[in-house]
This record gives structure tokens, C-alpha cells and sequence, in this order.
């Protein structure tokens, strides 16, 4: 830890040959918590109802950046799981499944514009259960939710013509998985897509971030959503394993951990289940001698910091032309230097808390583990709260494609950086991972960004810009990071037959 | 000697049935075979019987294959689909042989089939630069940006073939390799000598060697190796009829999440859809600005 500098306010610090510019003092402007309530506790949401869970347990969740007891949520059993199944079907079987798709559709529009209103609710409730910063959650997850059940709402009665066979019909229940990192965009992802095709689902939200899945229940009540179409059961992997070996679950849609997928995977083997699968990454960002240097760093930093790092698809790697490795790595620790770290509900700032302790104690080993096998690690001068759950932005120079931070997923605001010649050596290093869920490419030159984006073995590829994300661009990995497809037109196949 | 009597006493000259791998045609490593009788028992072949060290070598021989045979236009790729068809026709007679040999079809049957299998590379070689504008496309997304997203190939696949000995082997296979992947396949267990047939057809049709590698002998020693192999990409199980075995190469193809086609009941003469080629591709989606 001895390279960790931490100071006190607005000072220019030192670090090696580089001098980095701390930024300006700006005043607090917190969002007001005043326009969420959060209870004491939750129930589980079953058959359009909060119930209590059968087996009486529960557990807390809390705020990352305080560390302060949010609620207490009942923890479903296989109980409480098979009743949220069983109202499932009963759902599908009874009303969803014979609703014609144009009155489907419009329940889903109904959902999308309650979640418009009630927007600056769940983006302040998100950034206080997960942590990020409200400018994050305000205008990258709750727009983007809205827009994602607008436009799967209008698929529901175009079916036909999606290209999935003349006459493709639901499968049933599906069972979905969702992790913490974007809570609610993460749910979005799941129900509206599962819904237009005509199923319905059984949710379980991570453990960590369940507060926005059971507001989302009261915009389901709130649009009168015929009981039993969403069902969403809060617990941690035991509960998820009673989702994925459910015996009446037709589809299994999963995104969080490769180890995790992988056994979903062995869990289903011989079944029916469809199965879909949005696992682990380690993005190659890569940057070219040619590229526009001030737009790459910008595109650097959104890549690994957004969300704290917490994003599958982060560029987590940075692939840095050697040429001009010293002049961008300047650049980017003076940016970073201006980072902001701190409450999530400030306006100001950049990066929030680190998402649980559990997390954060990953994060560490990770980066210790950096300098241990070593590496060089650098991080701007940087306050942190004093409770709560925090890491400083950070970057490891001189990493070789053999250390464990360049080929683990941290998840975390850590970036590697990793220097290359050519760009055959680019793509040899950039492909040279079991992951592949997204890459990279900064470069002004228009041939060159085809050769390479037809090279790398990623399923998104973000040229000259990074972290992009719309509801009609289809989402997900090659390889160890998954597969099936998230959004567009290609998101209707994980739910239709 | 007149020419009657040379017909009446000449001796055949037998063939050597061997693995097909990376172009090549060698024995099994290990050195064994597997007697193959035709469909009134008689003795119709020694057959190679691969091992788990020929499944790895052909393993390394469709990786070594993949980036020139994906990095090829689909154009050429389906004129070469497209000549794997024209040999075959020309070879017709003897698959129509082999299948009554082999199977104990009627000399009907066996024409439709030889025809059926012909037919379908024809149908997949035109598919070869066609699918990408069916599954893929521009992404009208919110924003300016050029977003337009394309199915790629998965890379190396494992192909556990069907019984039916050479439409099955045609419609497994001709899916997989017109959209860019390459593979291993181990062919139908009962009936393994069409399949060397058509191995030497493709090897004639300018097919690199190594996008088709096929394996003969015992799918239950062999698949195993290929659903566990950690550079493979997918693998399909159509030619599984174990219940049980399907679940565990399942299970097994889970440690590298290759993408698994499960075994499903169908109508190989029937028209086929999609998704013999749609399971082994992956969507790549990709992003720029727009500006001046």
C-alpha cells in the first residue's frame, strides 16, 4: 500500500515524474433523500402481493457509503420460491399467455412511463442502496430503463416479424438471476423482453441491492399488472438455486459471475431449461498513437470508472500504443486526479461507494496481489469518507499479460495497463483472455478500426468512444463471458420457441 | 489374357478407411481399429478407431484452421460448400452404394438420401453470405452513433454426428463450416464408412484441411474429450441418443461454457432452420460516433 497517497483537499501532489492537479473545491449539492421512503422492511412480492417469507428469515441490507441499516427483506426459501412459481404459471397459463400481444405491449408501456415519473425516486433509492453516484443512476440506469420497457413494449405484438419463425411463442416461467452492479437497469433487462414475448418471471435481485426490484413491484401494482405475470423473490445463492432447479422453470436468465454461470450451466445440463448467460470480462480498451489523445483518456477513464468499476464490460485493461504510453498515462493520472470520490447522492461526484465490504475486501487482495507479483500501482491524491465502503481510483503500470490483475476480473475502479507495438500484437493481447464480452479501439484511422474490430473476440465493441448502452443494441459475450443476447431485436430470442 | 477373363478373375483392391484430420488422412494414433460389417453382417472394413490424443490433435488442427477459414470471404466460402456439391455428384453412384451397403437401403431410398445430402450443402453453401443479413443489422440506438451488430463464428465445434450416415453427417456439419467455424466430428459409430467417403470428397473440393476433421470409432470414448476440451467453442449433441450421456457432456461443456446444441428429435429430409447455424454464432455488436 506504500504508493497510496491520500491528502486533504485541493493540493498538487507529486508522484513521480508526473505532477497532477488536484481539482477545485466545489460546495456539497446532495440530492434530498426526501422523495423515497424506505420501509422498515419488505416482504416478498408474490402473485401481485407483498407476503412474508414462509421460513421467517431475513436479512439487512445496507448502505455502502454509510454503512447505516437500510430494511430488513424476508429471504425466500424453496418455499416461497415454488409459491412464486406456481403463480407464475398460473399466470402464464390462465391470462398472460392468451392476452393478445398489442394488450401485453401496453402494460409494458404503462410500466415504462411510471418508471419516467417516478425517475428521481428510484435513481436517489438506487444510489443509495448500490452506491453509485446519483448523476449515474439518474442519467445513465433509470433513463435507460424506461427506454428499455418502451421499446420491448412495442415487440410484443410484432412477434412474428422478428425473424424467429412465423409463429414463435413463449416458454413459459422464467427464472431471472440479476446482480448488483446496476440493480434496476439489470431487472429491466430481464422482465421487459420476458414479458413482450409473452412469459412470466420469478426475479431475484442480488442480496446487496434489493430496494429498486420491490419499488418495481409497486409500479407493477401501479399498472396493474395481472397478478402473478412478476413475481420477485429476494435472497442470496441459495435462493437463486432454487429459481435455476425449479422443475416448473422453462428459461434461466442469469448475469453476475463466470464461476456462478458456469454452474448454472451444469445445473440445467438435461433438462428443457433455455438457458441464457451474462458473465465476467476483462476489456481490452485500446489505444493507437493516431487517437484523438484528450477524447481516449476521457474514454479511458468512463471505461474503469464508471459505476466503480463495477461494470462486466469494463475496460479494464488498457492497451496503450508504446509510442505514446508516457503521454497518455500523464494525461490520465491528471484527470484522475480530479476525480471526485465521495457520497453518491452529491451532484459532484464521480465515483461512489464500492458496493459491500465483501466487495471491497476482493478489490484489495486483488491490488495487493498487483504489487505483489510487481507491478507499479498509482492513485491520485484522495479523501475518503471515513465510513463506509471505498476505494481510490487506481492504475497498475508494467503489468504483464501473466499477472493475476490482468487476467482476473476485479470489478472495481482498478485499470491495468499494458503496452503494445502493432496491431496484430494488439489484438494477440487483447483476445488473449478466456473472457470476451467487450473491447476498445482508439484510433482516428477509419480502416483500422474495421481490421481490428473484426479481430477482437468480444461481443461489443466500442470504437473511439466506450460504455455506450441503448435498448435496440444487442448485449453480450463470446467465450467465458456468456452467451445469448441482451437488447434489439436479438434479446427476443432468449425468451421465445 | 482376353478382356472377359481379366474381369472374372481380378482381385478388388480394398481401401484403407482412416481418420480425416488437419487435410490428412492417418490411422489412429493408438494403433486400433474396429471391424465394420455391412448390413447382411458380412465383413466390410477395419476401420481406424480414434483416441483421445487424435481427438486433441484434431482439436489443434480446426483451431489452427479457424482464422483462415473465418478470415475467408463468405463468398468464397460458399463456392467451396458449393463444390463439395459438385464432387459429391459426381461421386453419387458410390454413395448410393455404400448406403445400401451399409444400411441394407433400397437403391430408391438410397437416391433420395445421396440426392437429400447433395442438396443440403448446396442450401447451406448459399446460406454462407447471406445469414449475416438476417441476423444482423443496424441498431437504431438514441444518440449519435453508427451501431450495427453481426453474427460471427464461435470458432472450433465439436460435432457428435447422427445415426443416418451421410444426410445426417451433411446437415451437422455443412451448418457449422458455412458460417466461418471449424470442427471436429465424430461420425456416426454404426456406419463410419460414408463418412470417410465424404471426407475425401471435401479434401478433392479445396476446403482447407482442418476446418473438417472427422473421427471414427466410438462416440462414447470420444466425446467426452471434445465436451471437456478447453479450446473448443461448442459442441453439438445431436448424435447422442443417452439420455443420461447427453446430460453429463452437457454438464462437462458447462467448465468452458461452450455453446451446446442438445439433442432433439427431427425430420432430416425436411427443410431445416436456422438454428443449426444461429447456436454456433456469436452477435458482435459495434459502435462509433458520428461528428464532423
Amino acid at each position: 500500500m506504500a504508493k497510496k497517497v491520500v491528502s486533504t483537499g485541493s493540493t498538487t501532489a507529486k508522484t513521480g515524474s508526473t505532477t497532477v492537479q488536484a481539482g477545485f473545491d466545489y460546495a456539497p449539492a446532495p440530492e434530498s433523500r426526501a422523495i423515497v421512503d424506505i420501509k422498515s422492511s419488505y416482504g416478498l412480492f408474490i402473485n401481485g402481493e407483498f407476503v412474508d417469507s414462509t421460513g421467517g428469515n431475513s436479512f439487512k441490507t445496507i448502505s455502502p457509503s454509510t454503512e447505516e441499516v437500510l430494511a430488513e427483506i424476508a429471504e425466500a426459501n424453496d418455499a416461497d420460491v415454488d409459491a412464486a412459481v406456481r403463480a407464475a404459471r398460473r399466470a402464464y397459463t390462465r391470462v398472460w399467455s392468451k392476452m393478445s400481444g398489442a394488450e401485453r405491449g401496453k402494460y409494458l408501456y404503462r410500466i415504462a412511463r411510471i418508471i419516467q415519473e417516478r425517475a428521481r425516486e428510484f435513481a436517489v433509492l438506487e444510489s443509495i442502496d448500490n452506491g453509485k453516484p446519483i448523476k449515474e443512476s439518474r442519467d445513465v440506469d433509470v433513463p435507460t430503463v424506461a427506454a428499455h420497457f418502451f421499446y420491448y413494449a412495442g415487440w410484443a405484438d410484432k412477434l412474428e416479424f422478428s425473424g424467429f419463425g412465423p409463429d414463435p411463442k413463449p416458454l413459459g416461467v422464467a427464472g431471472q438471476i440479476i446482480p448488483w452492479n446496476f440493480p434496476l437497469l439489470m431487472l429491466a433487462w430481464k422482465i421487459a423482453p420476458a414479458l413482450a414475448c409473452g412469459n412470466t418471471v420469478v426475479l431475484k435481485p442480488a442480496e446487496t441491492t434489493p430496494l429498486t426490484a420491490l419499488l418495481f413491484a409497486e409500479v407493477c401494482q401501479q399498472a396493474d399488472l395481472p397478478p402473478g405475470v412478476v413475481n420477485i423473490v429476494t435472497g442470496a445463492g441459495p435462493t437463486g438455486q432454487a429459481i435455476v432447479s425449479h422443475p416448473d422453470v422453462d428459461k434461466v436468465a442469469f448475469t453476475g459471475s463466470t464461476d456462478v454461470g458456469r454452474a448454472i450451466a451444469k445445473a440445467i445440463a438435461g433438462t428443457e431449461k433455455k438457458v441464457t448467460l451474462e458473465l465476467g470480462g476483462k476489456a481490452a480498451n485500446i489505444v493507437f498513437e493516431d487517437s484523438p489523445v484528450d477524447q481516449a483518456v476521457e474514454g479511458i477513464v468512463n471505461g474503469i470508472f464508471f459505476n466503480q468499476g463495477h461494470v462486466c464490460c469494463a475496460g479494464s485493461r488498457l492497451l496503450v500504443q508504446e509510442s505514446v504510453a508516457d503521454e497518455v498515462l500523464e494525461r490520465l493520472k491528471r484527470r484522475m486526479a480530479t476525480l471526485r470520490v465521495g457520497d453518491p447522492l452529491d451532484k459532484n461526484t464521480d465515483i461512489g461507494a464500492i458496493n459491500s465490504a465483501e466487495q471491497l475486501a476482493k478489490i484489495r487482495e486483488l491490488s495487493e496481489i498487483g504489487e505483489l507479483e510487481g507491478a507499479e500501482r498509482w492513485s491520485p491524491p484522495c479523501e475518503l469518507p471515513a465510513h463506509g465502503f471505498w476505494f481510490p481510483p487506481t492504475i497498475f503500470t508494467g503489468v504483464t499479460a501473466a499477472h493475476r490483475i490482468a487476467r482476473e476480473e476485479i470489478f472495481g475502479p482498478v485499470l491495468s495497463v499494458i503496452t503494445f507495438r502493432t496491431p496484430a500484437e494488439a489484438v494477440e493481447k487483447a483476445n488473449n483472455t478466456p473472457f470476451g464480452l467487450s473491447a476498445g479501439i482508439w484510433t482516428e484511422k477509419g480502416s483500422r478500426i474495421l481490421w481490428m474490430a473484426s479481430r477482437l473476440r468480444a461481443g461489443v465493441v466500442w470504437a473511439n468512444t466506450f460504455n455506450r448502452f441503448d435498448p435496440t443494441s444487442p448485449f453480450g459475450g463470446y467465450k467465458e463471458s456468456g452467451y445469448g443476447r441482451e437488447g434489439g431485436r436479438h434479446g427476443l430470442e432468449a425468451y421465445l420457441r | 489374357m482376353t478382356e472377359s477373363e481379366m474381369t472374372e478373375t481380378r482381385i478388388d483392391v480394398r481401401k484403407t478407411y482412416k481418420l480425416y484430420i488437419g487435410g490428412d488422412f492417418p490411422r489412429s494414433e493408438s494403433g486400433r481399429t474396429f471391424i465394420v460389417n455391412d448390413s447382411s453382417g458380412k465383413f466390410l472394413a477395419n476401420m481406424s478407431q480414434a483416441s483421445r490424443k487424435d481427438a486433441r490433435d484434431a482439436v489443434q488442427k480446426a483451431r489452427g484452421a479457424f482464422g483462415g477459414w473465418s478470415g475467408r470471404t463468405a463468398y468464397n466460402r460458399a463456392q467451396i460448400l458449393y463444390r463439395v456439391a459438385e464432387v459429391m455428384e459426381g461421386r453419387r453412384d458410390q454413395f448410393e452404394a455404400e448406403l445400401r451397403q451399409a444400411e441394407g437401403l433400397t437403391a430408391a431410398k438410397a437416391k433420395t438420401y445421396v440426392s437429400a445430402a447433395i442438396d443440403r450443402w448446396v442450401w447451406y453453401a448459399g446460406w454462407s453470405d447471406k445469414i449475416a443479413q438476417v441476423t444482423g443489422g443496424a441498431n437504431p440506438v438514441a444518440g449519435p452513433y453508427f451501431n450495427h451488430s453481426a453474427p460471427e463464428p464461435s470458432g472450433v465445434i465439436a460435432i457428435v454426428a447422427p445415426k443416418g450416415p451421410l444426410l445426417g453427417l451433411v446437415s451437422v456439419l455443412a451448418p457449422v463450416i458455412a458460417t466461418g467455424n471449424t470442427c471436429v466430428v465424430v461420425a456416426s459409430e454404426a456406419h463410419p464408412v460414408p463418412a470417410i467417403t465424404l471426407a475425401e470428397v471435401m479434401a478433392t473440393s479445396d476446403l482447407p484441411g482442418g476446418v473438417v476433421n472427422l473421427l471414427t470409432g466410438s462416440a462414447a470414448e470420444i466425446a467426452p474429450w471434445l465436451a471437456s476440451h478447453m479450446d473448443v467453442n461448442g459442441i453439438d449433441l445431436t448424435g447422442i441418443t443417452d439420455p443420461d450421456r447427453a446430460r453429463d457432456l452437457e454438464a462437462s461443456a458447462a467448465d468452458n461454457l461452450k455453446r451446446v446444441r442438445r439433442p432433439r428429435p427431427e425430420d432430416l429430409l425436411a427443410t431445416p432452420d436456422l438454428t443449426r447455424m444461429t447456436t454456433f454464432l456469436e452477435t458482435k455488436t459495434v459502435w462509433h460516433p458520428m461528428g464532423i
